[in-house]
């Protein structure tokens, strides 16, 4: 199994306050990834130091390594942005940006790519086909994006977030916000994705993890207390806490 | 406890007259203006410049004050977006982590505020006469734009507050740059928002008087560059008022009718351009 | 290629919001120092206690007395902030505690309106109703004979000036009161007008006298609409029914004439920065007292 990802004695703390502890985990390439844990472990945080949004937060600090591709990103003389393209992010609700659906998906490609200005339609429909969409919306292409229901919001920026070729798709509880359907209408999205992409996803629900993981990182107040196959986190826990979590002692 | 049901309606008669005596200002003013200003408002007030002998009730109109007003703060207001988009930008893009110092802004824009005109209007004559600078438009249009820029400020900055975190790290994620972000996605999320702050300000700077009173001085004629003189209408209105004879003074009036109806039409634009935007007021 | 050309845009963009930003923040700075350095002459010659409390105002002999103005200023402004303070308090407490949804709705582009009204027309107004009211009605009432011109004129007008300014912060600060307090308050058996009585004005209470301080200092600034009813005579005033000539109108009357009198112009420019002090020490106060009872919560 090779490692996308790795992330060396990561310690985050915001003012006094420790929401990261000596977090050590990789990251499987190609495959998918739950970060799973109740509420308020750190989950998201540890998702969000990834692509350096925490840089977005006050009083933030950061120490250890995450690398990826050989390259440390907390301490990369890269350009952040270069560093966030590598990445998508699908966010707990869908923020479809202030224009139309198809520049909505168009916005990356144009800002990031001027060279080829002509390929950018097929790019956006190859996209919108990619996350099942462009049947639902081949019409109404430059109507505004937030005309769409939930779901399909939630699907375009997932297409907006491909189409900048990332390497990695990060999903922080994508599906919290919608509907049964569309929720099982991105978790098989995921699943097929994990193909050409990395998929690292933030959830609390249990079945959710089961029904689509193949590596589980299970973290409790801020430390990660187990890691590993998602055959062997479900079958076989080794910790106490995780046993207990599996349960439902902490939900 | 019958005591307290007596006060209780004493003092719900007491909110009664309130309300009511601020409605009635309202349309006292409004009436008032109109009852004395439309009797003497005519074509040739709002299509002519002043003609010999308008100063003692004589022919012509007022229309070098309207287009001066108009020049004026149409150039006040652009100045000032100049300025103060980009800050309300960087207040909410760039500094948006910097809660404390973000606030400290806000707190001194609040203080700016409150300065009242006259002294800009002081202040900047004297440094008018300091540079050897002749009272002209661009004088006034410098001088309105320092006075409105605070206003405008922190009305952009009430509506670029509420774009929500999730939108800017979505952005980000997209590997914009934050200028992308900014001009790009924040500009746009809240377009009627800023329409409203933007006409707040250009509604400040067409009815301020006492920062005009000594900057751009005042003409008969239509300014033909920002270095002539120009009227306004405020101050044709105070000047005119004080004038002892009576077609003088009635031609105040209509004036004062004319700068009305160029508020109220301002308000009535920004109500129909914010009617969807109405979860975030700009409140002053 | 392109990526460098984004990022020059980001880096020009980010100078220009910076370059904006420090000017507005030294804008005021620059005000302060200005007005101070021009009326320095003036403070070197005089000290700055006989020039607040001498009452003699006559230029041409170089004998600068701001006492009529500071006094007229003061009248005008607390009077008016007297007729404007309950007013305000009573519809704010109406239209956040008694009134339906429907009736706020309607009362805030009214609110607005006369909040967007420019002070020449409220000038107007005054000269046109107010002034011709007090002289023929009022002061007859209370068998007195004067031209209309008074500080009671300046008071009217610049109170509805301040009410929509003072109302809509009250409004806000009704607003933000928790619902859970009123429901607490109900439901130990209060009724509604003691529970406005005893609890939401007291919680309301530093949001009250910040209103009313800012209201203080957009009041003590205004100048145009006070100045065209409030008659301009150099004098202490002692009654309502005077003449007065506040700071404001003062500045706006002379400035621009005096450049040839010695001293005049050093003389107005210390009005302009005792009006800039006074403004800003009020606003500071009740902003401050805004953030402390925030904080509070």
């Amino acid at each position: 199994m090779k490692s996308k990802i790795d992330i060396k004695n990561l310690n985050l703390f915001i003012g006094k306050q420790q929401i990261l502890k000596n977090v050590n985990v990789q990251i499987p390439e190609n495959k998918i990834t739950i970060i799973l844990g109740p509420s308020g472990c750190g989950k998201t945080t540890l998702l969000k130091s990834l692509n350096r949004l925490t840089d977005l937060y006050e009083d933030v600090k950061v120490s250890g390594e995450i690398i990826i591709d050989n390259e440390d990103i907390l301490h990369s003389n890269q350009d952040v942005t270069a560093i966030r393209k590598k990445m998508g992010l699908l966010a707990q609700r869908p923020y479809p940006l202030p224009m139309s659906i198809f520049k909505n998906v168009a916005y990356g490609i144009r800002i990031s790519d001027s060279e080829n200005k002509k390929t950018i339609p097929q790019r956006v429909e190859y996209h919108l086909k990619q996350v099942n969409l462009w049947d639902e919306v081949k019409d109404r292409l430059h109507s505004p994006a937030s005309r769409l229901s939930i779901g399909q919001q939630q699907r375009l920026c997932l297409a907006r977030g491909l189409a900048v070729d990332p390497e990695i798709i990060l999903a922080d509880e994508p599906t919290s916000a919608l509907d049964p359907i569309s929720s099982q209408a991105i978790e098989q999205k995921f699943i097929e994705l994990k193909e050409q992409y990395t998929v690292v996803m933030v959830t609390h629900i249990l079945r959710q993890a089961r029904r689509i993981a193949d590596y589980v990182i299970f973290m409790y107040l801020g430390e990660v207390v187990e890691c590993g196959t998602a055959e062997e986190f479900f079958s076989n826990p080794k910790e106490e806490r995780t046993k207990a979590y599996l349960k439902g002692a902490f939900n | 406890m019958k005591l307290k049901k007596t006060e209780e309606i004493f003092f719900k008669f007491l909110m009664y007259i309130s309300v009511s005596f601020i409605t009635a200002s309202l349309f006292l003013i409004v009436f008032s203006i109109f009852y004395k200003g439309l009797p003497s408002l005519s074509w040739e007030m709002v299509s002519e410049t002043p003609k010999g002998g308008f100063y003692f009730g004589k022919e012509g109109g007022i229309l070098n004050a309207i287009i001066g007003s108009l020049y004026l703060s149409i150039g006040a207001t652009i100045l000032a977006m100049l300025f103060g988009i980009p800050i309300a930008l960087f207040m909410n893009v760039y500094l948006r982590k910097y809660n404390r110092f973000v606030n400290g802004i806000r707190f001194f824009l609040d203080l700016l505020w409150g300065i009242p005109s006259i002294v800009y209007g002081a202040f900047g004559f004297t440094i008018m006469v300091m540079l050897g600078i002749k009272t002209s438009l661009l004088a006034g249009i410098i001088t309105v734009s320092i006075f409105i820029l605070p206003i405008m400020v922190r009305a952009l900055d009430e509506v670029l507050k509420t774009v929500p975190v999730g939108l800017f790290e979505a952005s980000l994620s997209l590997g914009s740059t934050r200028s992308e972000t900014a001009f790009r996605v924040f500009l746009r999320q809240t377009i009627p928002g800023l329409a409203t702050a933007i006409l707040l300000s250009f509604g400040r700077a067409i009815g301020d008087a006492a920062s005009v009173l000594f900057t751009t001085g005042y003409t008969d004629h239509i300014p033909t560059s920002i270095m002539q003189p120009t009227a306004t209408l405020p101050l044709a209105i105070f000047f005119q008022l004080g004038s002892p004879i009576e077609e003088v003074r009635s031609r105040a009036y209509s004036s004062a009718l004319i700068l009305t109806i160029i508020i109220l039409l301002i308000s009535v634009i920004s109500r129909i351009v914010s009617a969807k935007y109405n979860k975030h007021r700009i409140k002053f | 290629m392109r990526f460098l050309s984004r990022k020059i845009r980001d880096k020009s963009s980010l100078f220009w919001m910076v370059i904006s930003l420090v000017i507005l923040l030294l804008m005021p700075i620059l005000l302060a120092v200005g007005l101070y350095l021009k009326s320095l002459p003036i403070l070197q010659e005089q000290s700055f206690w006989d020039l607040l409390t001498e009452s003699d105002w006559k230029p041409m002999q170089g004998k600068f007395g701001f006492l009529p103005f500071i006094t007229s200023s003061l009248w005008v402004t607390f009077l008016s902030i007297i007729i404007a303070t309950p007013v305000c308090i009573l519809t704010a407490i109406y239209l956040t505690q008694y009134a339906k949804k429907r009736v706020l709705a309607i009362m805030q582009p009214i609110i607005d309106i006369l909040a967007g009204l420019p002070s020449v027309i409220y000038g107007v107004w005054g000269v046109l109703i107010v002034v011709p009211f007090i002289s023929k009605t009022v002061a007859p009432f209370f068998g007195l004979q004067t031209s209309g011109y008074t500080i009671l004129a300046g008071a009217i007008v610049l109170s509805i000036m301040v009410i929509p300014f003072i109302l809509n912060i009250l409004i806000e600060v009704f607003r933000t009161i928790p619902e859970e307090l009123t429901e607490a308050s109900l439901s130990v058996g209060a009724t509604k007008w003691e529970t406005i009585k005893y609890v939401l004005l007291k919680k309301a209470f530093p949001g009250i006298i910040s209103a009313t301080g800012l209201g203080v200092a957009r009041a003590f600034g205004e100048t145009i609409a006070v100045l065209m009813v409030v008659g301009n005579v150099v004098k202490v005033p002692t009654s309502v029914f005077d003449s007065g000539y506040p700071l404001p109108a003062l500045i706006a009357n002379n400035y621009g004439e005096m450049l040839s009198i010695p001293m005049y112009d050093s003389a107005l420019m210390l009005a302009a920065l005792i009006l800039f002090g006074i403004v800003l020490l009020f606003n500071f106060l009740s902003r401050m007292a805004i953030i402390r009872s925030e904080k509070n919560q």
